[in-house]
């Protein structure tokens, strides 16, 4: 019975790492370009969270919507001025440029808030458990997995349904002509990013309030994200789901085994699935 | 009709002048230790020693296009094969060394395996997280400290070859002979990698390698084997980056897992090293390394403020001077010191016995 | 006053230049065809004007207001569509999409829509599922000259049409073009192919490295003069 409480602990565990890659894969499939500060402004995210709960006295799930358009703002303001310079066919430019910013976020929240680790209480909601069948599942986690999904059903119904979805993989596709239909692109890319920091908010609400945070954690989340879209394949937002699941599955299980070994699961998974499958497990026809 | 004959030449008058000035350099650096401070031999060698690790990341992403964000597995890897030697098996830590560059080598064939089945960015996270996979396993490793690290074990220390020579000759403690030699471990590492990666680009292969990372494919099509290009620098580079990490703790005398293996340490500096400097130059790491150690010794002391200016240094840089301090500077003057440019000059000649070869 | 016109209009890609001085005019309703050989400038005169290559702002003037320095997206709000050079449709879409998406920025109201553009080429309306680029040539043609008619354009480019199609499938394409006039766009046609340009344009233009070299009504042109302008030499 362990054995499937732990894969369901995995299960859910993988929902918050997909919601931590689905802000990934959505800019990466807009515009190719991978954002090393992704975990960083994660983690930011976090803390803005926090101040909003101490500030105005909110639970941290109302404060979630305060914050989404302040970080949508952010997303925007980054892209527009920042990262449109450096989107290109040189690869150097937006690496180097996202990595100087992630150092700058982690040493500024470093700076603001100390290196305390946090916690947003989320009150009740944070210790209540359902009981599934043969397992007890607790609330806050079967709740990240849903809101994951709803997140990726959210973002396919607007990539494949709405006039901006067309113009996101227009602009995608070809640049210079989505500029004949009267698409900006540099405007399309700036949205992009400002929805993939609404997805990043709602990943760091589950984030701030299920475990500790502190300045310093936001390159292991990045990883956890990278991984995830690597294993689902480029291009396909329900193979980060599964990719943010299998993640989660072996670090709980490798956990079950040796706590130690956590994290060194979830690596070696994920180069497993590598070896095997380079393209991930669902990848996108044409790239 | 003229008949041509074409020469290939890189040298230029500027750098016949640098040669000179860089050969006088390194005697004096040789010979300082009979003159300098303790305080100035550290300092000399950190910056030879960042100084390595910055040409062996620009050989790979400046030249190669292979952006790492993971070359702290080999400063680690080095490192821990360097220490295990010594403590497990009783080798003299200099001879030790070796073994640094020969297991980060070793580590560098997985490494790649894996990583080069990624493209860009996410090559770089890859390299990363085999960075993360090695410090995680070694972390375990029981016998060199395993989480909290350990020390070189004294005597070990006290037999490094030529400590005792030091001791007598320049009349110093043992302590500060362990740093000259250090010190000198460190000019010759440095001398040998800026020579040989000077070396290697004035080949056909260092061409071959620009090649590449402009256009894969054009470079394949006239006849570049880019894939083992690409393998041969980075295990290259690997082979470089564990002799520094080695030499580095070797001096250093203690290891910790989060120390070898720090991103900020081995990694993010040696990038603001080599994009301030100027990436895809040799010239641009050396003026690099000299501005991160002016702002190291000027503001290391304000912490997070200091990582914050570099941070933001690196992004302004990458924007407005992507090219780095060496490329404004080299684009106003023209100058180049280690001129790797090809220029083709032709000899025109014009008589009969040319003309007869035609019809 | 003209409808669109350029003034003087230049252009240059780094140290070569393209364009030297090329003054073309289009009427209200006309439909003008740009020829010459590859190389002789017709492109970068389409770019310019569509603004893909921007310009200094008096060089391109549409209905008395300089544009010649806005982007391609602020032209198509104008009044200006093109049918790029080699279809250029999006990958990622359907056929329907890849219309729609030809109304992103739509001029205000027009009988061009999805039921108008489906009545004039009725093979794309049973296929409007397919990706954009699982379509023949001629198919995917039909489907460039309706997304850039979905925005309602008064000026239509329509930047060599004829490019790897079979002579059967040019007809069928250019047969489109008197209902496109008829519903108000005027159209710049620009061709390789000297025989339909000249059968469906009011006026010719003729192009040589850069320079318009002959201009005039098909029918007053003599076959050596349109030679000439061409190619550069006597017959």
């Amino acid at each position: 019975m362990i054995w499937v409480d732990t894969i369901v602990q995995g299960i859910l565990l993988g929902g918050l790492y997909a919601l931590f890659a689905a802000g990934l894969s959505l800019v990466f499939g807009i515009m190719r370009l991978v954002n090393l500060a992704h975990g960083d402004l994660i983690v930011l995210a976090a803390y803005l969270l926090l101040v909003i709960v101490t500030m105005l006295g909110l639970h941290p799930f109302v404060a979630a919507l305060v914050a989404t358009p302040i970080m949508f703002a952010v997303g925007y303001g980054l892209q527009r001025h920042v990262l449109n310079r450096v989107i290109g066919p040189d690869i150097l430019p937006p690496l180097l440029v996202t990595f100087g910013l992630s150092v700058v976020i982690q040493n500024a929240l470093q700076e603001g808030f100390s290196a305390d680790s946090r916690r947003m209480p989320a009150g009740s909601l944070e210790t209540a458990s359902l009981p599934i069948g043969p397992v007890t599942v607790g609330v806050m986690p079967l709740l990240t997995l849903f809101t994951a999904i709803g997140v990726i059903l959210a973002l396919q119904w607007l990539f494949y349904r709405t006039s901006l979805g067309r113009a996101f993989r227009a602009t995608s596709d070809d640049p210079v002509t989505a500029s004949l239909m009267g698409i900006k692109p540099q405007r399309v890319f700036a949205q992009a990013t400002g929805i993939a920091m609404i997805v990043v908010t709602i990943a760091a609400l589950y984030l701030g309030t299920r475990s500790n945070f502190d300045p310093s954690i936001g390159p292991a989340r990045l990883i956890y994200a990278f991984e995830a879209v690597i294993i689902g394949g480029l291009g396909s937002l329900w193979g980060t789901l599964a990719g943010g699941i299998i993640i989660g599955v072996a670090q709980t299980l490798g956990a079950a085994i040796n706590p130690e070994w956590q994290i060194l699961a979830g690596h070696l998974a994920f180069l497993l699935v590598l070896l095997v499958r380079p393209r991930g497990l669902f990848p996108r026809a044409t790239d | 009709m003229r008949a041509h004959s074409y020469t290939v030449s890189t040298r230029t008058r500027t750098s016949t002048y640098a040669a000179i000035v860089a050969v006088c350099l390194v005697i004096a650096a040789a010979i300082l230790p009979a003159f300098a401070d303790r305080g100035l031999i550290q300092d000399l060698f950190f910056i030879f020693t960042m100084l390595v690790l910055a040409q062996f990341w620009n050989l790979l992403a400046g030249y190669g296009g292979l952006v790492s964000v993971g070359q702290q597995a080999f400063v680690g890897f080095g490192a821990y094969m360097l220490f295990g030697a010594v403590i497990l098996a009783g080798w003299n830590p200099i001879a030790a060394l070796l073994l640094s560059g020969v297991g980060a080598f070793v580590l560098a064939i997985p490494t790649a395996f894996f990583a080069f089945r990624l493209q860009g960015a996410y090559f770089a996270i890859g390299t990363w997280v085999v960075a993360e996979v090695v410090r995680l396993i070694v972390a375990q490793w029981r016998a060199v400290g395993g989480g909290t690290g350990t020390s070189l074990p004294r005597d070990a220390r006290d037999a490094m070859w030529g400590v005792e020579w030091i001791e007598t000759v320049f009349d110093v403690r043992a302590s500060a002979a362990r740093d000259i030699l250090a010190y000198w471990l460190a000019l010759a590492l440095v001398v040998a990698t800026i020579g040989g990666i000077y070396w290697l680009l004035r080949t056909k292969r260092g061409l071959a390698l620009a090649a590449v990372r402009d256009n894969m494919e054009a470079a394949q099509s006239v006849g570049v084997d880019a894939a083992r290009m690409k393998w041969a620098v980075f295990l290259i580079a690997a082979f470089g980056t564990g002799l520094a990490g080695g030499l580095i703790f070797l001096q250093n005398g203690r290891i910790s897992p989060d120390g070898a293996f720090s991103v900020i340490d081995w990694t993010a500096f040696v990038i603001f090293i080599v994009v301030i400097g100027g990436i895809g130059t040799i010239e641009g790491p050396i003026i690099g390394v000299l501005v991160f150690f002016a702002l190291q010794t000027l503001f290391a002391d304000y912490g997070s403020w200091y990582l914050i200016v570099l941070g933001l240094t690196g992004i302004v840089i990458m924007l407005f001077a992507p090219r780095g301090l060496w490329g404004l500077i080299s684009d106003k003057s023209g100058i180049q010191l280690f001129p790797i440019r090809r220029r083709l000059s032709g000899v025109e000649r014009a008589g009969p016995s040319s003309s007869s070869m035609e019809e | 006053m003209a409808l669109l016109q350029t003034n003087g209009l230049t252009a240059h890609y780094g140290d070569f230049q393209a364009l030297f001085g090329v003054d073309i005019t289009l009427e209200e309703g006309e439909c003008i065809a740009i020829i010459g050989a590859n190389g002789a400038g017709k492109s970068s005169l389409m770019r310019s004007l569509a603004g893909v290559l921007r310009q200094d702002p008096e060089m391109v003037v549409l209905d008395g207001q300089p544009i010649g320095s806005l982007h391609a997206d602020d032209i198509v709000a104008r009044g200006i569509s093109m049918v790029p050079e080699g279809r250029r449709l999006f990958p990622s879409l359907s056929v329907e999409e890849n219309l729609q998406i030809g109304a992103y920025r739509s001029n205000g109201s027009g009988s061009w829509d999805l039921d108008s553009v489906y009545a004039m080429f009725p093979m794309l309306k049973e296929r409007r599922k397919t990706p954009g680029n699982a379509l023949s040539g001629g198919q995917q043609q039909m489907v460039a000259i309706g997304r850039a008619l979905m925005s309602n354009p008064r000026v239509l480019l329509c930047d060599e049409l004829s490019l790897g199609l079979a002579p059967v499938i040019i007809r069928d394409i250019y047969a489109a073009l008197p209902e496109i006039r008829k519903a108000g766009a005027s159209v710049i046609v620009v061709e390789q192919d000297i025989g339909q340009a000249l059968k469906v344009a009011d006026r010719v233009y003729c192009m040589m490295e850069g320079r318009v070299t002959l201009q005039g009504k098909p029918g007053d042109l003599s076959r050596e003069a349109i030679h000439k302008a061409y190619f550069g030499v006597g017959e």
